[in-house]
């Protein structure tokens, strides 16, 4: 145990929990401008999954681990229109047809890294960018502020998310319509143009998200997310749809893994507890919705399609 | 009889009584109203009986176009996975094998699905199911076949449902969302089954020195393998055990009160529980069912299998197969209805097996079926909607016509409600 708490093993673990934090963050905050507004995306897992193969696809070919993040967040986008098409415009159980966009992406996203790639090869993993002055603190820039691009992004997007929530006019609409949707209507506010904007946005997130991941791994594989998605909306539930809540509940999250990885690689857990430990995070993420769900009101129109006029 | 609301009423047409319930009256409310099950409309009989085959075809279409994308021929493509899946007995007893985890999740998605709620917890349930009968034959190798296999199926199902009745539980009395809960549940369980397997349960004969060794528990006892029904082929007793359940269930959901209180619950919570039904207990009694079938499924998947051992690769698919997730795709697919489930189950059991007769022939890989299931769902649920507001559109036209002919003035509530829906 004591090994754990040395100067660099700490700071290298805060670190990487930071690393672990920013896939889950990104996904949950897509997701969570459009549970605001009253759409259920349960297709988040299978978009990260089909999201990470295009990044690793692209950056594999140019080498380019930007543009590979452009084409994958391109991705989500095309996803994200049919996703709003199935849920606001089809009107379908939006519980359901997630799981639906999941197997699909589950499949698909295989079945094109058999098709185009098949033995995996690493990409080179984003450079670390020192944020000037800051990165020098002892420890602090070390944890914080030698990270990589998408993890900047990722923490800059919690205040710009809750910024635009909370103070204009789009966010003031995406609330109305997830609360109220047929009183936004009357409004002359268009609840498919708002909900369609917020779905867009959240696959575009999703798929960011998935890139991220692949990037920290440098590799793709089957299954690669291993339910991260499922996770990063439970994290929305956890952080009562608020951005700051939700980007609590991911570094939990965040931090619980690294912990648990960095005690199974220094040996102070045995490999066997260490299953056991890995469900942790879990445990948590249920105990808490269940303190959380009594106190928290989830957005009154969340998963119910709006029809004009029932 | 008459708190609930019209569409309960309309949805369960003159099936509508409950075993030691008095004859239905007609109450005053209902005068007027079309029946449910009438004729049907050409735009409806086309959407109940073709929208489940065209999604599928349109799922199939578009494994074609990736096909192509894989430089192969979709033709001879499809060709052999249907030789695959039902080309010969052996053939044919392999996706009835196939078939029987799927049915007993997908018989377990009905039953939850049918009181709103969605297990989609299915491949934990498997886990923790297969996990409990496991240990139980172990245990309890020394008993005669006749007592261990009943005992290992009441063991396998008791670890499902307990496991699914967790989110249940929380579901009724802390309004936790089932969806997320199962799903986190699932994540849970593999990290159970695989400290179980690689610690507790692991084969003790196996050499720990060896690295890379796929965890395993012990031969299981004899005599609770399931035994083979047809000689030369790998069917075993579980298909009739997938099929009683099947049935079994289809007869409590229809044809008693439990039944009726549970789809009474999922039509309308509010509805049910003005009628005096008790909402949040039906709702863990809706879970754990289903999660009993899906534990009866994990216990078939060890019982049932070649090596006779619970074997893991360290995924939650490399047990389940994906069954958790594939028995909702059937589920779906079979209309949420045990019966039409054994159906829908065989027919994708042939998908899955001949999937990889697929691999072998085109070189195309099995992530190929997966990819179509998902399209499945996808279309089937898109299509849902459409099916609803056809449906209300006709019984609104219905209804209409019977009050112009009895010289009606006005329009009744119901169709004013109808027209503004569609």
């Amino acid at each position: 145990m004591n090994q754990f708490f040395t100067y660099a093993i700490l700071t290298a673990t805060v670190a990487s929990a930071i690393q672990y934090t920013t896939p889950f963050l990104l996904a949950a905050l897509g997701e969570t401008i459009g549970q605001r507004s009253g759409v259920l995306n349960l297709g988040v897992d299978g978009i990260m999954l089909l999201g990470a193969f295009g990044c690793y696809y692209v950056a594999l070919e140019t080498g380019s681990d930007l543009l590979g993040i452009l084409v994958g967040v391109g991705i989500g986008a095309v996803l994200g229109l049919v996703t709003a098409f199935m849920s606001v415009t089809l009107k379908a159980q939006q519980g359901i047809s997630g799981i639906g966009v999941y197997i699909f992406g589950l499949g698909l996203s295989d079945l094109l890294f058999v098709r185009f790639v098949g033995t995996p090869v690493p990409v080179s993993p984003l450079p670390n960018l020192n944020i000037p002055l800051l990165s020098h603190i002892p420890a602090v820039g070390r944890m914080f502020f030698q990270q990589n691009l998408l993890v900047y992004l990722a923490f800059l997007f919690v205040p710009a998310t809750a910024f635009i929530l909370y103070h204009t006019t789009y966010g003031t609409r995406v609330l109305a319509v997830g609360e109220n949707p047929a009183a936004a209507d009357s409004l002359g506010i268009s609840v498919p143009r708002i909900r369609y904007s917020t779905v867009l946005f959240g696959c575009m997130m999703a798929s960011l998200a998935g890139a991220t991941l692949l990037l920290l791994d440098g590799i793709f594989q089957e299954d690669l997310t291993q339910s991260a998605g499922f996770i990063a909306v439970a994290l929305v539930y956890f952080g009562a749809w608020r951005p700051v809540g939700v980007m609590t509940g991911s570094l939990l999250y965040g931090i619980v893994t690294a912990v648990v990885l960095q005690w199974k690689s220094l040996g102070i857990i045995p490999t066997s507890a260490a299953d056991l430990a890995a469900t942790a995070p879990a445990i948590v993420t249920v105990l808490a919705l269940v303190a959380l769900a009594g106190r928290f009101r989830q957005p009154a129109a969340l998963a119910k399609p709006y029809v004009r006029g029932a | 009889m008459g708190v609930l609301p019209r569409y309960v009423r309309l949805r369960f047409g003159r099936r509508f009584a409950e075993p030691g319930m008095e004859p239905m009256t007609t109450a005053t409310e209902l005068e007027g109203l079309p029946r449910a099950i009438g004729p049907l409309g050409w735009r409806r009989f086309l959407l109940s009986w073709f929208a489940l085959p065209l999604s599928a075809l349109a799922a199939l279409l578009i494994g074609a176009a990736l096909i192509l994308a894989f430089g192969a021929d979709p033709v001879t493509g499809y060709r052999d996975l249907l030789s695959g899946a039902f080309g010969g007995s052996y053939a044919l007893a392999s996706t009835a094998q196939k078939a029987v985890p799927l049915l007993l999740v997908a018989v377990g998605i009905c039953v939850a699905v049918r009181a709103n709620v969605w297990n989609i917890g299915g491949e934990g349930q498997i886990v923790m199911g297969a996990l409990a009968s496991t240990a139980a034959a172990l245990a309890l190798g020394g008993l005669p076949s006749f007592l261990l296999l009943p005992l290992v199926g009441v063991t396998g199902a008791v670890g499902g449902a307990l496991w699914a009745g967790i989110a249940g539980f929380f579901k009724a009395y802390f309004n936790v969302n089932e969806i997320l809960s199962t799903i986190m549940l699932n994540l849970v369980a593999v990290q159970v089954m695989n400290y179980l397997l690689s610690g507790p349960m692991v084969n003790k004969a196996q050499s720990f020195a060896v690295t890379g060794l796929i965890p395993q528990t012990r031969l299981l006892p004899k005599g609770s393998w399931l035994p083979t029904i047809v000689g030369g082929t790998q069917l075993n007793l579980g298909v009739v055990i997938a099929a009683g359940v099947a049935v079994g269930v289809y007869l409590l959901l229809w044809r008693t009160g439990f039944g009726f209180r549970l789809r009474a619950v999922g039509l309308s919570r509010e509805a049910a529980s003005y009628a005096g039904m008790r909402v949040k207990r039906t709702t863990v009694y809706a879970m754990v069912l289903s999660g009993a079938c899906c534990g009866i499924g994990g216990a078939v998947l060890v019982f049932g299998s070649i090596s006779h051992r619970m074997v893991t690769d360290g995924s939650l698919t490399g047990f389940t197969g994906n069954d958790g997730f594939n028995g909702i795709v059937v589920g779906l697919f079979g209309g949420l209805n045990p019966l039409w489930c054994i159906l829908s189950a065989y027919l994708f059991g042939g998908l899955l097996i001949g999937g990889t007769a697929m691999q072998g022939s085109i070189g195309v890989p099995t992530d190929l079926v997966t990819t179509i299931e998902g399209l499945v769902v996808v279309f089937v649920v898109s299509i849902d909607y459409l099916r609803t507001s056809v449906r209300i559109q006709e019984e609104a036209k219905r209804l209409g016509q019977r009050e112009d002919a009895a010289g009606g003035s006005g329009r009744s509530l119901l169709v004013k409600l109808a027209r503004a829906r569609t």
